[in-house]
């Protein structure tokens, strides 16, 4: 058994994909848990999918394709905040007119391009092929990111149940929001090396709302989050290793499987109360 | 290390000045042709629990908005301790109407009250002891000492409101704003926030509550302002009795 758990992890490419799946999965479910928590799941949907015209233009160029996903994750972010600033379109409605435009362009350059072979990684994830450069790019980036989140700890919390309050003490709301957007423009794009675009918001989102179901506590549904994320992750591991499937559907996969077991245990005792 | 949220948050009181006075406030709505509030001047003595009344969209709560700086006036000026809006954010204390805080966030009552310090602490800095120390003393003054581990709705609506006003008395305001806080309120709470705000006054401190409940006015409160469609219509000083009127 230990032989078979250890067997994978002879190799470095697996381990680097340990690494960056464990890295990815604490970031996503940390920052998950706001973008539960606001009802924000559709901004990081949209986040996640306007990155692919960053990425196939760094690719057509062979510039590094994180500094593409970065540029296209912030523009988008900051995008969002500026449409949501005036009030003539709704926000959601913007939001739906944006990223599919920028996903169509995405796709548009690809079919230019010619080949799909490495830009179907940047659709489905390829946590294998991730490499030791990209690794440390990705710890810097999480380590910014839970670094920012627990600094403003108090302030993104406050501004996200009561922002009125937030306001009147003098905190801005608004800008408070800016913050968690370009945050999350970051870690989605770190996301994207492990589940590709399609799949970045199920690891944004199963692992919170699972947690959300199991206790009614900020840092606690944030820890939770990120044990089932990182769990997902080697499961999802150990699946591509030895049954061969894709390992970005494995790991979310495995999220939704607990998300459902969550659920479960959720009625469960919310029955036995009534 | 003191690193306030708004750079202007810590401006001294001007000696002698009202804590509340106004003066010709005007305020818009964006594209709605009917100022919400139209040259509203008043003045508020230190010390004074000030009862805002009038119909649902007299302005009561739009007045209290723009002087908790939520709004932009149009028009006019609002002066709290002799300074402008903003200038001393950590004095005034807003009590929204129940409805605009997102209850179901996983917040304890706690917590939620320990918010009232934020404004003193600003940026990086972390609750300390004895901010904790204040909440549950605050906590156990309201009633909701057993409660304070709840995560926030879980508790009744009366609960809710003791918890906000909670909230506010930690933040050691000298101005408290209060937006309809005995609606949908049960006895023991209104008897509970009735009695606190009698007691803060005492202190010195100032309320200005906006309310539907017009029974028991002249027992809770020692001004009353009247808002009909966004003028203000008389100040009752002192207050007639039910019989009178």
């Amino acid at each position: 058994m230990t032989e078979w758990l250890l067997e994978p992890f002879r190799y470095s490419f697996m381990q680097t994909g340990l690494a960056a799946a464990a890295l990815v999965g604490i970031t996503c479910a940390t920052i998950g848990a706001y973008v539960v928590l606001r009802r924000m799941a559709f901004i990081g949907d949209a986040l996640s999918h306007t990155v692919l015209p960053g990425l196939v233009v760094a690719y057509l160029n062979s510039w590094n394709l994180f500094w593409g996903a970065i540029a296209a994750g912030l523009l988008t972010a900051l995008g969002i905040g500026w449409v949501s600033r005036r009030g003539a379109v709704r926000e959601d409605t913007a939001i739906g007119v944006f990223f599919t435009a920028m996903f169509a362009l995405g796709i548009l350059l690809m079919s230019q391009a010619g080949s799909f072979r490495d830009l179907s990684h940047m659709l489905f994830g390829n946590i294998l092929g991730v490499r030791p450069s990209d690794l440390w790019l990705t710890a810097g980036i999480a380590a910014g990111v839970l670094l920012t989140l627990a600094l403003l700890h108090k302030e993104l919390e406050l501004s996200s149940y009561d922002p009125t309050y937030a306001e009147v003490i003098g905190l801005r709301a608004d800008r408070m929001r800016f913050v968690l957007l370009i945050v999350l423009a970051f870690t989605v794009v770190t996301c994207i090396q492990v589940v590709g675009v399609i799949l970045t918001s199920a690891l944004l989102v199963t692992p919170a709302a699972a947690a959300a179901l199991l206790t009614n506590r900020l840092p606690r549904m944030m820890l939770i989050a990120a044990l089932i994320a990182v769990g997902s992750a080697l499961v999802g591991l150990y699946a591509s290793y030895y049954a061969n499937v894709a390992s970005g559907a494995a790991i979310v996969l495995t999220c939704t499987a607990c998300f459902g077991l969550a659920w479960l245990a959720h009625s469960l005792r919310t029955r036995s109360v009534r | 290390m003191h690193l306030p949220y708004s750079g202007r948050g810590q401006a001294g009181v001007v000696p002698g000045a009202p804590a509340l006075a106004i003066h010709g406030l005007t305020v818009r709505y964006p594209g709605v042709p009917v100022p919400a509030l139209r040259e509203v001047s008043l003045s508020l003595p230190t010390g004074v629990r000030a009862a805002l009344v009038g119909a649902n969209g007299s302005g009561k709560s739009t007045l209290l908005k723009a002087v908790a700086g939520l709004l932009q006036p149009r028009a006019g000026t609002i002066r709290i301790f002799g300074q402008p809006v903003g200038a001393c954010h950590h004095r005034v204390a807003y009590l929204p109407q129940r409805g605009e805080v997102d209850w179901r966030f996983p917040v304890t009552v706690e917590r939620l009250v320990l918010a009232g310090r934020y404004v003193h602490l600003g940026w990086l800095r972390q609750p300390g002891r004895a901010d904790r120390a204040m909440v549950l003393s605050v906590l156990e003054q309201l009633g909701l000492d057993a409660l304070a581990g709840r995560q926030i709705s879980q508790l009744s609506g009366g609960q809710q409101q003791r918890a906000l006003l909670a909230r506010a008395l930690v933040q050691e305001a000298d101005l408290l704003l209060l937006d309809e806080p005995l609606s949908a309120v049960d006895a023991t709470s209104r008897q509970i926030i009735a009695h606190t705000l009698d007691r803060l006054c005492r202190q010195g401190k100032t309320a200005l509550v906006a309310t539907h409940q017009l029974d028991r006015l002249s027992e809770e409160f020692d001004q009353v302002f009247t808002l009909h469609e966004g003028v203000l219509q008389q100040a009752l000083q002192p207050l007639p009795t039910l019989e009178e009127v």
